[in-house]
C-alpha cells in the first residue's frame, strides 16, 4: 500500500466569474520512504493538488475525490485531524521563502512552535531542538541565529529555515512545492542536494511539486507529468525521460536548455489554457501537434502511463516539431 | 531609538514655529477683526484696546512677541473676549474636560471596534461577519451630530436615565452620552479598518506556514495575524487620538461638556486671535508627539524597521 495515494482528485474554485477547475481527475501515489515529482507549468494545478493533501486550499476551494493517507481518507477531514497530520506526520515547504517565514517572529520561537504544538515539550527544549535542526539543514552559527529575525536571512538560508521547520516532528512525508523557484540556481542545487540527504537521514518520502525538470532527475523515482489541471503521463522517472510517451512531456524535454545548445531557448508554441472553459478533450489539444478527431471532445483515457488518444509518438520527430530551436 | 525621538523632538519645534505663523497670518488676514462689532466703536477706542493687546505693532512683531511669550513664560496672552479668564486658565480648565470624555472614548472605540474588526475577518462570509460590517456601516453612516440627539431622546427624554448635557466634575452619568456619541464612528472606523487589514495578513504566506504548522486558527490569528494586521490601525489611531482628546467641537456644544472644543469655537466666532492661537498649538504639539508615538509602535511591533 501506497504511503499516499491521490485518487481522482478534482479542485474547483469559484470565483466571480464563474467556477474554475483547477484540478480535474488527479491520480498518484507516493510510497513509504519513495520520491515522486509532479511536473507542469504554472497553471497546471500541481500547487492545489499538493496543498489539498493538507487542507490548505484557499477558502474558496473546493477539493472531491479521495486522499488516502496510510489507507485513511484524509480529504475533507475534520480540523482536528487535519492538525494533527500537518507538521506532525506529513511536513510541507512553500515556494517562496522570503513571504513564507513570518516577519515578525524570531526565527527560533517559530521553529519551537511547531514541535510545542504536537509534543508535550517545554519552549526552551523545543528550542534546542530547532538548534539541533538547523545545525541539521546546515545553517552555521544555529544558535545565534534562532534570536534572529527571517529578514537576517539570505533566501537560501530561509529556505533552509523552512525545510528545518518541517522536519522538526520528523513527518513521513515531506511536500515540497517548488522549494528552488525563487532561489539562485548554485543555491537551487545545495537546497536539492540537502533534501536527498535528509530524506536519506530519516527515511522520509517526497513529493515535489515543480516546473523544473532539471531538478527532478535526480531527486526522484516516479514521475507525474501535468497540464491543465489533467495528468497527461506519469512512470518511472529513468523511463519518462529516456522514452516520453506523450507530446507534452516530448515538448517539456525538449524545451528543457541544454549546456550544450545555442542559447536560444525552445519553447512549446501556444497559450497555456483558459481554465474556467476547460475543453471536454484533452487540454493540450490546442498546442498538439498530433491532434486529431477525438482530442479536444473525447477525453483520453489513462491507460496507466499515459492519457493520449496518438500513438506513442517517435520523440526525436515530434521534439522537433515541437521545439524546432532545440533540435538543430 | 532614543537619538532618533530627540531627532525628531527637535525637528518639532520648527514645525511648530511655522504652525504659529501660518495661523496667525491666516487669522490677521481674514476680514474683520477682535474690534469688529455690529455697533460702531469710535477710532479712539479702537486704538486703545489695539495697544492694548499690542495689534497696534508691526506684524512681525506681534508673532514674535506672542512665541516669545509662549516660550519664554509659557504664557498663551490674554483672551481676547473673555476678561475673567487668560488662555492659559481656558486650557487649564477645558483640557481635562476632553482629555477624559475623549480618552474614554478612545478606549470603548478600540476595545470594541478592534475585537470586532478580527471576529469578522475571520468569519469572512458569515452571519457574524455580515452583522459585524452592517453594524458598522450603520455607525458611520450616524456622525456624532446626528448620534449626539439620538441619544438624547432616548435615554433621557424617553427613559430619563441620564442627564441630557453638563459635566458636574466629570460624573459617571455626565460621561455615558458624551463617551458613546463621540466614539461611535470611530469605533466603526476602527472595526472596518482591522477587518480589510486582517483578510490581507490571512492571505499570506507565513499564514499558511502558521496552519501547515498544524496550529489551530485561534492561535494562527493571534499569535501571527494580529500583530501585522494591527499596523495600519494604528496609524489610524495615532491622529485619531488626538482629535478625540482635544474636544469635538459638536460634542462640548451639544452636551454642554465644557471642554476645549467648545473653547475652540466661540474663539473662531469671536476672533478671539489668542485663544485660537493656543488651541491650535496645543493641538498641533499633541499631533506631532503621537505622530512619533505611532512610529515607535511600528519600530516595536516590526522587527525589519529600525531607526
Amino acid at each position: 500500500m501506497p504511503l499516499l495515494e491521490i485518487d481522482d482528485l478534482a479542485v474547483t474554485f469559484a470565483t466571480p466569474g464563474g467556477d474554475v477547475r483547477a484540478v480535474d481527475g488527479v491520480s498518484l501515489s507516493v510510497d513509504e520512504g519513495g520520491a515522486t515529482a509532479v511536473v507542469g507549468e504554472s497553471g497546471s494545478g500541481k500547487s492545489q493538488t499538493a496543498f489539498s493533501v493538507l487542507g490548505l486550499l484557499a477558502k474558496n476551494g473546493r477539493a472531491t475525490g479521495a486522499v488516502r493517507w496510510d489507507g485513511e481518507d484524509i480529504l475533507n477531514a475534520p480540523d482536528r485531524r487535519l492538525r494533527t497530520l500537518r507538521g506532525e506526520e506529513i511536513g510541507i515547504i512553500f515556494q517562496d521563502p522570503m513571504t513564507s517565514l513570518n516577519p515578525f517572529m524570531r526565527v527560533g520561537s517559530q521553529l519551537a512552535e511547531a514541535l510545542t504544538e504536537h509534543r508535550g515539550v517545554s519552549r526552551r527544549e523545543a528550542e534546542r531542538e530547532a538548534g539541533r535542526m538547523l545545525d541539521a539543514v546546515r545553517i552555521p552559527d544555529a544558535k545565534a541565529r534562532l534570536r534572529q529575525y527571517p529578514h537576517e536571512f539570505s533566501g537560501g538560508m530561509r529556505q533552509r529555515v523552512m525545510i528545518a521547520m518541517a522536519l522538526l516532528n520528523r513527518p513521513r512525508l515531506l511536500i515540497a512545492d517548488e522549494p528552488t523557484t525563487a532561489l539562485d540556481v548554485t543555491v537551487q542545487a545545495q537546497i536539492m542536494e540537502l533534501l536527498a540527504d535528509l530524506r536519506r537521514e530519516f527515511g522520509m518520502a517526497l513529493l515535489l511539486i515543480t516546473h523544473d525538470l532539471g531538478i527532478v532527475a535526480g531527486a526522484c523515482e516516479e514521475t507525474v507529468v501535468m497540464y491543465g489541471g489533467r495528468v497527461m503521463e506519469k512512470g518511472p522517472t529513468a523511463d519518462l525521460f529516456a522514452a516520453p510517451t506523450h507530446p507534452y512531456t516530448v515538448g517539456l524535454l525538449a524545451a528543457v536548455p541544454r549546456i550544450d545548445g545555442d542559447g536560444d531557448l525552445a519553447a512549446i508554441p501556444g497559450d497555456p489554457p483558459d481554465m474556467s472553459r476547460p475543453l471536454p478533450g484533452c487540454p493540450f489539444t490546442p498546442r498538439c501537434p498530433l491532434a486529431h478527431a477525438p482530442c479536444p471532445t473525447v477525453r483520453p483515457p489513462m491507460d496507466g502511463r499515459r492519457a493520449c488518444h496518438a500513438p506513442v509518438p517517435d520523440v526525436r520527430a515530434l521534439a522537433a516539431r515541437l521545439a524546432p530551436e532545440a533540435a538543430e | 531609538m532614543l537619538v532618533y525621538s530627540i531627532k525628531r523632538i527637535l525637528v518639532a519645534i520648527p514645525v511648530l514655529l511655522i504652525l504659529v505663523i501660518v495661523s496667525y497670518l491666516v487669522m490677521v488676514l481674514a476680514p474683520g477683526g477682535p474690534t469688529s462689532s455690529e455697533r460702531t466703536l469710535p477710532a479712539a477706542v479702537i486704538a486703545n484696546i489695539e495697544a492694548r493687546y499690542g495689534l497696534d505693532q508691526p506684524l512681525w512683531k506681534q508673532i514674535y512677541d506672542y512665541v516669545e511669550n509662549v516660550v519664554l513664560r509659557f504664557d498663551f496672552g490674554p483672551s481676547f473676549l473673555r476678561r475673567d479668564l487668560s488662555v492659559n486658565d481656558m486650557i487649564a480648565q477645558g483640557f481635562p474636560v476632553t482629555l477624559t470624555y475623549g480618552a474614554l472614548s478612545f478606549v470603548l472605540a478600540v476595545a470594541v471596534g478592534v475585537p470586532l474588526g478580527v471576529v469578522a475577518a475571520v468569519r469572512q462570509n458569515t452571519w457574524l461577519d455580515y452583522l459585524a460590517v452592517g453594524f458598522s456601516v450603520g455607525a458611520q453612516v450616524l456622525p456624532n451630530f446626528v448620534m449626539a440627539p439620538i441619544l438624547v431622546v432616548i435615554f433621557t427624554v424617553w427613559l430619563g436615565w441620564l442627564p441630557a448635557g453638563g459635566w458636574n466634575g466629570g460624573a459617571p452619568e455626565n460621561l455615558v452620552l458624551p463617551v458613546i456619541a463621540l466614539g461611535t464612528s470611530f469605533m466603526a472606523s476602527i472595526a472596518r479598518l482591522t477587518r480589510s487589514s486582517m483578510l490581507e495578513t490571512m492571505n499570506s504566506g507565513f499564514i499558511r506556514t502558521a496552519r501547515a504548522k498544524g496550529m489551530p486558527m485561534r492561535k494562527v490569528v493571534l499569535r501571527h495575524a494580529l500583530k501585522p494586521a494591527m499596523l495600519p490601525v494604528i496609524s489610524y489611531l495615532g491622529p485619531t487620538f488626538v482629535g478625540m482628546i482635544t474636544g469635538s467641537v459638536v460634542i462640548d456644544y451639544f452636551f454642554s461638556t465644557g471642554g476645549i472644543g467648545g473653547f475652540l469655537v466661540n474663539a473662531a466666532l469671536n476672533r478671539d486671535y489668542s485663544t485660537m492661537m493656543g488651541i491650535t498649538i496645543l493641538i498641533g504639539a499633541l499631533t506631532i508627539l503621537f505622530n512619533l508615538l505611532v512610529d515607535l509602535t511600528y519600530a516595536w511591533i516590526d522587527p525589519r524597521i529600525r531607526y
